[in-house]
């Protein structure tokens, strides 16, 4: 250091020179300038995919809502006959234990009515969160429809709760009662069967749908009280 | 550098003398998760290919520039940024497929088969030998990732690319599909060509 601060004191100019090309950011120019070269090109990438990615989202939430609602045979009749259905996509707010709990709900509407309701919500599966859609009737009084958007549970038994076999099941359960995960074979309106070898998966989705209509139930249909 | 492999040279040895997965034990990580269908197994292969391609190119251009502390940082900036434009362009373009990959896209970046060969290879040598270095390896990568994935999408559902070729009275060893058996095919495999190359 003694050295170093002499030189500079008779302003010795390879001594300058040395101290520059030792300085870290001169040593780190092709780093710094390749972060730089590369950040734009992920800027760009980005700019231009960007919209097609979110798209692509909304694209798998729209096309799934119509069968939530009415059930896959009458959403295939509609489309066959071209008739659309209306989808309004709202925010809903619930203030659960002093938490704010955000909620996007789509309303779907025929010639001007209400017939149904899709709310996307996701929880705590086996395996990481399990987002999915959940139709509801206009009254929300019975369920219409389950999706699963996203999942990470073990392949080939968590992973089941995909298959169309195991959702139906949910179709026109009433939601006045919670639903229940049995595994000696569901019985009871509120009952649902697990998945053999995926008990918690089957929970999770059960529990997740249970938390979103009892958060939504008082929300969507205003004077009804809620159950929460 | 006459003692360097040429280009032609670095091609063959990628594919099966020097293989990534079954003799450098390199990029196990994909090996093993997403080698349950073929599906899954040709675009991560893909994406590899693309990833290690322009890495090894890019690393090559500014092989001259390169200090030897500060390389790694090099290395990885690069690969970084080409594994999140395969990522991107995926969830564009391929959205299931990218939702079934999940988080092993992004895991592409600390994929040692790329890192190995631009310290290797393209930090050494000219452009058109790592580009041919990066296609060889990719297609070694490419052929050990199927061929395990082959085998548990067989055994683990009946099916190939998602096609029955096993008759519909074949129990499914759903085990195959499993972690499990992702572990017992590899370790097969790697034992059958560890006994196949000792007899020659």
């Amino acid at each position: 250091m003694m050295m170093e601060s002499r030189t500079r004191e008779i302003k010795d100019s390879p001594g300058m020179w040395e101290r520059i090309k030792k300085n870290s950011l001169v040593q780190g120019w092709l780093v710094l300038l390749l972060a730089l070269f590369f950040g734009s090109a992920l800027a760009s990438v980005q700019l231009s995919l960007g919209p097609k990615i979110e798209m692509n989202k909304l694209n798998e939430t729209l096309s799934k809502v119509p069968e939530l609602v009415l059930g896959a045979s009458r959403a295939h009749e509609m489309e066959a006959k071209n008739q659309e259905l209306g989808i309004e996509p709202m925010t809903i707010e619930v203030n659960k234990n002093n938490k704010r709990v955000l909620y996007n709900v789509y309303k779907t509407t025929y010639n001007g009515e209400i017939n149904g309701w899709v709310a996307k919500t996701s929880g705590q599966g086996y395996a990481g969160s399990i987002e999915l859609l959940l139709g509801l009737d206009p009254g929300m009084e019975l369920i219409t429809g389950l999706f699963i958007l996203d999942q990470k549970e073990t392949p080939g038994l968590g992973n089941k709760i995909v298959t169309e076999q195991w959702r139906k099941q949910f179709i026109n359960k009433p939601t006045k009662n919670r639903l229940i995960v049995v595994k000696d074979g569901a019985d009871a309106v509120n009952e649902i069967d697990a998945i053999t070898g995926a008990t918690i998966s089957s929970k999770s989705v059960s529990n997740i749908m249970n938390t979103a209509i009892s958060d939504l139930k008082g929300q969507l249909i205003s004077g009804q009280s809620s159950n929460r | 550098m006459a003692d360097q492999p040429t280009a032609t040279e670095r091609f063959i040895q990628g594919v099966l003398p020097e293989n990534p997965v079954y003799r450098q034990l390199l990029g196990l990580c994909p090996v093993l998760a997403v080698s349950n269908n073929m599906k899954a197994a040709v675009t991560m292969a893909a994406s590899v290919t693309f990833v290690l391609l322009c890495a090894n190119v890019v690393t090559s251009l500014i092989r001259n520039l390169l200090k030897p502390h500060l390389r790694i940082v090099v290395f990885t900036l690069t690969i970084a940024t080409f594994v999140t434009i395969a990522d991107r362009i995926l969830a564009a373009y391929l959205y299931q497929m990218s939702k079934t990959l999940g988080p092993y896209i992004p895991l592409i970046i600390v994929n040692c088969i790329i890192i190995c060969r631009c310290e290797v290879c393209a930090s050494k040598q000219s452009v058109f030998t790592a580009a041919s270095d990066a296609i060889g390896q990719s297609l070694g990568f490419a052929l050990a990732l199927s061929s395990i994935a082959a085998i548990r999408e067989i055994l683990g559902t009946g099916m190939f690319f998602e096609l029955r070729v096993l008759p519909a009275a074949w129990p499914d060893w759903v085990i195959m599909a499993l972690p499990p058996g992702a572990f017992l095919t590899f370790g097969v495999m790697l034992a059958a060509i560890n006994w196949i190359s000792s007899n020659k």
